[in-house]
């Protein structure tokens, strides 16, 4: 998963947009979005938050100092080491695949944000949260807590089956690929009809507002 | 006692990593949460969890724990089978609920706590 490779991929796949999502981190948000110059392939920047229950979140954001905020906060807040031996080196690279430097926290592993905490972190910073992978046994806010909290505040629930779990009436359903490979990269999609493609219109189509809409 | 007593003494099934099942077990943890058993997790530790994911069998080599137990009859997924026979891993499976398991391998002499 490097910034060309994913670029790449994106663009094979017919994808206008794409949102980069690591586990705890947004390191390697800018180098994808330089490598996409030019390509036609629009990113969005985001980190996948892992709540101290261990429920993954993506929060998607609207600019680069909104996304460097939200990075802090997750540092802050994480605890351990990276062990790379049973998880795996973490790269940060550059727009033309070099490594640059390798995080040695230990991003796999969860914050010390509840989950309220981190939906509130993202909204505080203007950007959209969105359950992940909602209906996997593992990770979701529905393995780790049976349900979805009411008052939580999410903007919208990924969902990667074609069956759709039982959610609250009202919160929008995306589809994303979760790809943590670049063939996995476009394998599930979601259509918005938005004006640009932007964190802050994807949170508008995920509310319905001005006409912006989910549209599969 | 090691994990071939336990699995004798409690009915255990063997899934994987059964060439290792004269490890010692020195103690036990039982946690659902990855990160919590990546904090206080000691090894020699036999692990109680109902995690039937992969990362299970990572965090058992970090930490190293003398071996996973899932609850409830939980079956390991496919991934989490191939990697702690790659690994080494063992991993074992009982019909039991966390606390009654739990209850029975203090019973055996077990603890959770390392003086």
């Amino acid at each position: 998963m490097s910034p060309l490779a994913v670029v790449r991929e994106g663009r094979e796949k017919g994808l206008h947009v794409i949102a980069v999502c690591d586990h705890n981190s947004a390191e390697n948000v800018a180098a994808t979005r330089r490598a996409a110059e030019n390509t036609g392939l629009a990113v969005i920047g985001g980190i996948e938050i892992s709540s101290r229950e261990e429920v993954h979140v993506l929060g998607l954001f609207r600019d680069g100092p909104a996304l460097e905020s939200a990075q802090e906060v997750v540092l802050e807040n994480l605890v351990g080491e990276n062990e790379p031996q049973t998880f795996g080196e973490q790269l940060v690279m550059n727009e033309r695949d070099e490594v640059v430097r390798h995080n040695s926290r230990l991003l796999i592993g969860a914050t010390e944000l509840s989950l309220e905490d981190v939906v509130g972190t993202i909204h505080r910073l203007g950007g959209v949260a969105i359950a992940a992978h909602v209906d996997r046994p593992s990770f979701s806010v529905i393995s780790q807590l049976g349900f979805i909290p009411p008052g939580v505040g999410f903007d919208g629930a990924e969902v990667c089956s074609e069956e759709r779990p039982t959610l609250p009436e009202g919160l929008a359903v995306v589809r994303s690929s979760d790809a943590h490979r670049p063939g996995e990269i476009g394998s599930r999609h979601t259509l918005f009809l938005v004006e640009r493609p932007t964190a802050s219109e994807i949170g508008m189509a995920l509310h319905r507002m001005e006409g912006r809409r989910v549209l599969t | 006692m090691t994990l071939n007593d336990l699995v004798k003494e409690l009915g255990l099934e063997v899934r994987a990593g059964g060439s290792a099942l004269e490890t010692e077990v020195r103690g036990g943890y039982a946690s659902d949460l990855l990160s919590d058993v990546i904090a206080h997790g000691q090894p020699g530790d036999l692990w109680v969890t109902l995690q039937r994911h992969q990362n299970i069998v990572a965090v058992a080599s970090l930490k190293r724990l003398a071996g996973i137990v899932l609850v409830n009859g939980r079956e390991p997924e496919a991934d989490t089978l191939q990697k702690a026979g790659a690994e080494g891993v063992p991993l074992l499976v009982s019909a039991l609920p966390t606390f009654e398991l739990v209850g029975r391998l203090c019973g055996l002499g077990l603890s959770g706590i390392r003086t």
